[in-house]
């Protein structure tokens, strides 16, 4: 166990670290600039305006941008850099266990991608605050907004691991896990737009969509199915990751 | 310490290690040496555990490597090629987290990380950042790290590789010191660092062992036949003369030198020492002499020797 703290603390420092980090922190709180203005605009037009965490969360795509630009940045170092360096060899030479270095590996990610969300949570509480319409943000949204985040922050991020773990280069992994997370995006949001009454696989897709388990999270919805989905990705790529450790390994 | 017997390797459609097999006893301190891709860094992936040999087999202080890993990492600090570091951390930092990778307590760590700074020389950088020090203080890093969790046996991986001739020379101190208390095993393609350092070396080459043996043992093994060489000034007829009739002399060559002197090479009939004889004869004849040598073979030579003998072999 504090093997495992440790290495959560080593991936979390080299994040700090290095320039990416920041640059990931940059685009978030720009995108979440967007957002805001966006919140603005429909706070200002609409006579009942939606929710906030739904205008920012469940119709607008800025938090689906930044998820999808975000996490392939974020994960893309944790094995492919090592394993340029040379730093991979020596981790994997000290007796510490395969899935012990991939679960530190993705915890570290998960917590700094919390990090980085943290400043758009001030922006919300600061809304709210100026808005004077507490019905607007909702305490239990934002419980689901937050829940929303983590989880499927985790499935993206478990990808971008998978990713990493592929290969040596950074750029590979980032464009991969880049491409699954839009794929995951656009089919999501084609099939829960379509019309799902009475079709089979179109319920089936539904509830596979991640777009819609956000909607639901960000109108305070906390699906037990959503969750159980999203870990159920995340420890399926996380599997996947040791696999191709081992495998490389042995090979 | 270490037992590898009939160790292979193969990569798809190249065999890096080919059948070999040594042992190498606690407190030696053993040199590897053979040119690039002679098989010197995957065997020692395959010592270290980090990679699993295609047949074979390798036990470290007892340890299976395939069956027991973990309890072979424990006992081996191990510094891969090229000295990997993370160089966004700060020397202590680095050090610490790896003593808590290998197992070490909070308080223990704290200890030999203090330890190995002052052993090896890091006292004045260890808050520095790993990315600002010079290749020779990242070396000592690198062997700190290799020395933290206090192992029995040290494998390095070309531990000198890049160094300028000072760094060079306290890293192979620190190297030499190591030897004292712990079984080293080092590789290298400088044939000087195995003299300097090596009380026994293993000369690698496609893969298979051509030559185990001490130091000192190789080189009289592969020495001239203790042939003498001398620079004379005279001419080669009253040289050739004076050294005809000696029954101990079997052979002689002559060449010319600079000057006035006389190149000239003697054989032995049968590995006697001929130095005195050969002084002898120069008094007597009262001529001037300026080199009197018996040409030791270096290690350079055996190496060049051995592996061309085996490049030959092949074609």
């Amino acid at each position: 166990m504090n093997v495992f703290l440790t290495l959560v603390r080593r991936e979390l420092g080299a994040a700090f670290n290095s320039l990416t980090g920041y640059v990931v922190v940059a685009i978030t709180l720009l995108l979440a600039g967007f957002g805001l203005m966006d919140i603005v605009e429909r706070l200002n037009s609409d006579r009942t305006p939606s929710p906030i965490p739904e205008i920012f969360f469940a119709d607008g795509i800025v938090f689906w941008v930044t998820l999808i630009l975000t996490t392939p940045v974020i994960t893309m170092r944790t094995f492919a850099a090592e394993k340029a360096l040379g730093t991979y060899e020596a981790l994997m030479t000290t007796p510490v266990g395969e899935w012990q270095v991939v679960l530190a590996k993705f915890t570290g990610s998960l917590a700094f991608y919390l990090l980085s969300w943290a400043p758009l949570i001030g922006v919300l509480v600061v809304l709210r605050q100026v808005t004077h319409q507490p019905q607007l943000l909702d305490p239990w949204a934002m419980c689901g907004v937050l829940t929303g985040i983590a989880c499927i922050g985790s499935t993206f991020l478990s990808i971008g691991v998978f990713a990493s773990s592929l290969t040596r280069s950074q750029i590979i992994a980032a464009m991969t896990s880049l491409l699954i997370g839009i794929g995951l995006w656009t089919m999501s949001l084609r099939f829960s737009q379509t019309d799902t009454t009475g079709d089979r696989l179109g319920r089936l897709m539904d509830h596979l969509s991640v777009t819609h388990h956000m909607q639901d999270f960000a109108r305070g919805v906390i699906d037990g199915r959503a969750l159980v989905f999203h870990l159920s990705v995340t420890f399926f790529f996380l599997f996947l990751t040791q696999r191709v450790i081992e495998m490389r390994r042995w090979k | 310490m270490i037992e590898v017997r009939d160790l292979t390797k193969r990569y798809p459609g190249r065999t890096a290690v080919d059948g070999i097999s040594f042992t190498v006893g606690r407190g030696e301190v053993v040199g590897f040496l053979g040119p690039n891709g002679a098989g010197k860094s995957t065997t020692m992936r395959i010592l270290s555990s980090f990679m699993p040999a295609t047949s074979g087999t390798v036990r470290i202080a007892g340890f299976d490597v395939f069956h027991q890993p973990d309890e072979v990492r424990r006992r081996i600090g191990y510094m891969p090629e090229n000295n990997p570091l993370h160089i966004d951390m700060r020397v202590r930092d680095y050090l610490k987290f790896r003593a808590r990778l290998k197992g070490l307590g909070i308080g223990r760590s704290r200890d030999r990380v203090d330890r190995v700074i002052e052993q090896c020389g890091l006292k004045d950088v260890e808050k520095r950042i790993i990315g600002q020090l010079s290749k020779g203080y990242r070396q000592r890093v690198g062997l700190a790290d290799a020395l933290v969790h206090e192992p029995d046996l040290i494998i390095l991986d070309e531990p000198t590789i890049g160094l300028d001739p000072h760094q060079l020379r306290s890293v192979r101190a620190l190297i030499k010191e190591l030897g004292r208390q712990h079984t080293v095993l080092l590789s290298t393609h400088i044939l000087t660092e195995v003299e300097m350092t090596c009380s026994r070396v293993l000369i690698l080459n496609q893969g298979r062992i051509l030559a185990a043996d001490r130091v000192e043992d190789l080189e009289s093994r592969f020495s001239q036949d203790g042939r003498v060489v001398a620079e004379i000034d005279a001419t080669p007829e009253a040289i050739r003369e004076a050294f005809r009739d000696l029954p101990e002399v079997a052979s002689i060559e002559i060449q010319a030198a600079a000057g006035s002197f006389q190149r000239v090479a003697l054989t032995p009939r049968a590995g006697e020492d001929l130095r005195t004889l050969v002084f002898e004869q120069v008094r007597q004849q009262e001529w001037n002499l300026r080199e009197l040598t018996r040409p030791r073979l270096s290690l350079e030579d055996i190496f060049i020797q051995l592996t061309q003998k085996n490049k030959r072999g092949g074609l």
